[in-house]
């Protein structure tokens, strides 16, 4: 009786069959599920290009593929993996399809501009694909000047354009979920009542809106230099590149903290859902996200140091990186003193918890060395970069965002992964990334650069580690693939609540109905109020 | 009757939303917060326009008196207009005046073009006068030697820019503005609800206060200096 009722519920994903029902979707969900698809195929192309970056790597000779292509793939890597996988990916999956569940809304505040954010990121990610496929493009992520406005002969402008348009796709989930945390919270959820996940991405929210526009500007205007030979960048007219160097860092930097702030919002989830514990001092880890966000814009000048920027904007600028280390480091210990006292549990989630925290005070604490002035000077364009930033946007994103797959899986789909796999295929990812990574840093230290194919031999053996730990890195990748798919048809039906845990989002049936509750909730307490959910479990002798 | 039931219809409420006043304001921070995000995609280019006029401030003088001022001006007053005949069409909105939103919509339409034609033909005359950066022939009387026309070159890079950038926004406007026009003949909008005229307005006035700024900075900066 009670299983046919809950085969008959209508839920998100029995709502409509057809192709129009999923193309023409305003439900969140249902748009957070189209995301889920999009990058998923992105995260893959741009592993393509790591992994044939990894085996011409392989040998101190450029053996595999040439110059030209080496600089395109290195460049088609960075471009898929930052614009199409990263910046999309916790915010438009997790947050699209959690953030107004865990506020108490039927959805966002503007459901058509969610779709049509979908459609940009497909538009852009067109334009994007069309350049890789019609010859692919060699400027390096970054699109430095006067490189890319006047001496590449590559599909620039389409890339360009593709980037341009994928903004706009960030820009309007940003502008969403800022008037949505403002206007669409269920009566009693106050600010402070807010999981940290909101908190997290209400500030992403306030770095894409106040961002992204300046990168799509600074695009623009490198389109029209190349098209149109007007020469705002050009130093032969007295322009100047550097300038398009900060305008792009303006952007690039606080894009660092629109990849990872979602995913210390899911840490935060995953930890305290986990511990059985409110987050240790949830204002301080709430305020420390929004002084990412503020400080984040305050610090793009470390990527000159050595562009000729003056020594005491330098200074400045080493002093702001430093300090914006302080709210990172603030939710470091707060997730760490979370655990004091916790009853820990060992699920995947935590152990892609544990994962991240690990991994991203490597890479947070690396980037010390790195907004160092005399450190830095030595290690610019060096492995010792790309080791730093790998930690932080693979260590820490990747692992907060399958992190945060798993634990809202059974949420997602009503069926729960098969764990033994999944703590494997976690493990393999923990061994492999160190692997991959770790030897960067050393590499890049000896004296690395980055973005060459040919090296001298005495680099090989660290080079022949990293592409070793890259092979098991992609093993860890592909497993969940195989396993979330394979649970679609075959995994335990989850339930509501299979972690016990205590927000809005795991008081509804899973998958949820299309509305996410049947009535709206009135909230009455704080957020990871476990105190009172333990006292209940007792009262019922679970 | 019939229309009565045609706006029971519309003003009824999109289902994420639980009151009328929750939506219209979710709909108004909405716009301000695309407006923040639209002060920062010109913000680009007002850095790149205050670092090179204050390293080049000569060059950026003649340039600009250059431009031709009568015409400038002439496309600033059409565009107060304009925005005082949009604050009008907001006006017969709160009364629920279906009609006067109409006419002053036309009217801000018919201004909005004008704009652009005069813009048009402002752009044709620099290209007739050898002002623009792409061509060959690009000459600036007053400026001397190679590398100062290279300076007259970013100066004039940043009006197309800046200028074309603006129009591009006129542009989308005016086709707000008839969206809202056939919106308004449907019989769309009521003294209840007409959040839709309301956050156009507020577009229409930003795009207006952007040229505010372009005007003096491309028109005005040297002309208090005897010539």
């Amino acid at each position: 009786m009670a299983t046919a009722a809950v085969l008959e519920r209508e839920t998100y994903l029995n709502s409509g069959y057809g192709l129009k029902s999923w193309l023409l979707t305003k439900d969140h969900k249902r748009i957070a599920v189209l995301y889920f698809i999009t990058i998923s195929i992105f995260f893959a192309l741009g592993g393509v290009f790591a992994s044939l970056i990894r085996l011409e790597l392989l040998t101190p000779q450029g053996d595999l593929v040439s110059s030209e292509t080496y600089n395109k793939l290195f460049t088609m890597h960075g471009v898929v993996m930052v614009f199409f996988f990263l910046i999309p990916s916790i915010p438009a999956t997790l947050g699209n399809f959690f953030l107004p569940m865990m506020i108490g809304a039927r959805d966002l505040a503007f459901p058509r501009i969610n779709l049509l954010s979908w459609y940009l990121l497909i538009a852009g990610g067109g334009f994007a694909v069309f350049a890789m496929v019609a010859g692919g493009v060699d400027t390096g992520w970054t699109f430095y000047t006067p490189y890319s406005t006047s001496y590449s002969n590559t599909y620039v402008i389409a890339t360009a354009i593709g980037i341009f348009i994928a903004g706009f796709s960030s820009i309007l989930t940003g502008l969403n979920f800022v008037v949505t945390v403002h206007r669409m919270r269920a009566p009693g959820m106050t600010w402070f009542r807010m999981p940290l996940f909101v908190w997290a991405h209400y500030a992403t929210s306030l770095i894409q809106v106040l961002g992204t526009p300046v990168i799509a500007v600074t695009l623009l205007l490198v389109l029209c230099e190349r098209s149109f030979h007007i020469g705002i960048f050009d130093p032969a007219l007295g322009g100047d590149p550097v300038l398009f160097q900060h305008l792009f860092w303006f952007y690039s930097h606080p894009a660092v903290y629109i990849m990872v702030l979602p995913g210390m919002g899911v840490i935060s989830e995953i930890v305290s859902t986990f511990s059985r514990k409110s987050v240790y001092g949830y204002a301080f880890v709430a305020f420390s996200s929004m002084a990412i966000a503020v400080i984040g814009f305050l610090v793009w000048g470390h990527h000159l140091f050595v562009s000729g920027q003056s020594l005491y904007a330098g200074l400045i600028f080493s002093f702001l990186s430093y300090f914006v280390a302080i709210p990172s480091a603030v939710k470091v210990f707060n997730w760490t003193a979370t655990l004091y006292k916790g009853s820990i549990s060992y699920a995947t989630p935590m152990l892609y918890a544990f994962g991240f925290i690990g991994l991203f005070t490597i890479g947070g604490l690396t980037g010390l060395f790195v907004a160092s002035l005399g450190m830095d000077v030595h290690v610019t364009d060096t492995y010792f970069v790309i080791a730093h930033f790998h930690y932080v946007m693979v260590g820490g994103t990747i692992m907060a965002y399958l992190g945060g797959v798993h634990y809202w899986w059974p949420k997602m789909t009503g069926r729960m992964y098969p764990e033994g796999w999944a703590k494997l295929s976690a493990l393999i990812v923990f061994l492999g990334f160190n692997l991959t990574f770790f030897p960067q840093f050393i590499l890049g230290y000896l004296g690395m650069p980055r973005r060459y194919h040919v090296y001298p031999e005495e680099f090989q053996i660290l080079h022949v580690l990293s592409t070793a730990g890259a092979t098991i890195l992609a093993v860890g990748y592909v497993l969940p693939a195989i396993y979330f798919l394979w649970s679609l048809a075959y995994g335990e039906p989850a339930g509501p609540n299979p972690w016990r845990a205590s927000g809005l989002e795991w008081q509804t049936p899973s998958p949820p109905p299309t509305h996410n509750f049947d009535r709206i909730p009135v909230v009455t307490e704080e957020a990871y109020n476990y105190a009172r959910v333990v006292e209940e479990e007792i009262k019922v002798g679970q | 009757m019939a229309s009565e039931a045609h706006h029971l219809e519309t003003l009824a409420l999109r289902e994420q939303f639980n009151t009328e006043e929750q939506q219209k304001d979710a709909s108004t921070l909405g716009m301000w917060v695309f407006l923040i995000t639209e002060i920062m995609f010109f913000g680009g280019m007002f850095l790149a326009y205050t670092i090179y006029r204050t390293t080049f401030p000569n060059v950026f003088g003649i340039a600009s008196s250059s431009l031709n001022l009568p015409i400038g001006a002439t496309n600033t007053c059409v565009l107060l207009l304009s925005s005082f005949t949009m604050v009008m069409a907001v006006r017969a909105a709160q009364l629920g005046q279906q009609k006067m939103i109409i006419f002053f919509l036309i009217i801000t339409m018919l201004f909005g073009f004008a704009f652009l034609g005069i813009k048009a033909y402002e752009w044709t005359e620099k290209f007739e006068e050898h002002h623009v950066p792409a061509q060959a022939a690009f000459h600036l009387d007053g400026v001397t030697g190679p590398d100062q026309q290279g300076h007259a070159k970013l100066f004039f890079s940043l009006y197309f820019a800046m200028t074309g950038l603006h129009a591009l926004h006129m542009v989308v406007g005016v086709s707000i503005l008839a969206f809202i026009i056939w919106q308004t003949a449907r019989g769309t909008y009521s003294a209840k609800y007409f959040t839709p005229v309301d956050i156009a307005g507020l577009y229409w006035h930003f795009v207006d206060v952007v040229w505010i700024f372009l005007f003096p900075l491309f028109y005005l900066i040297d002309r208090h200096l005897p010539k």
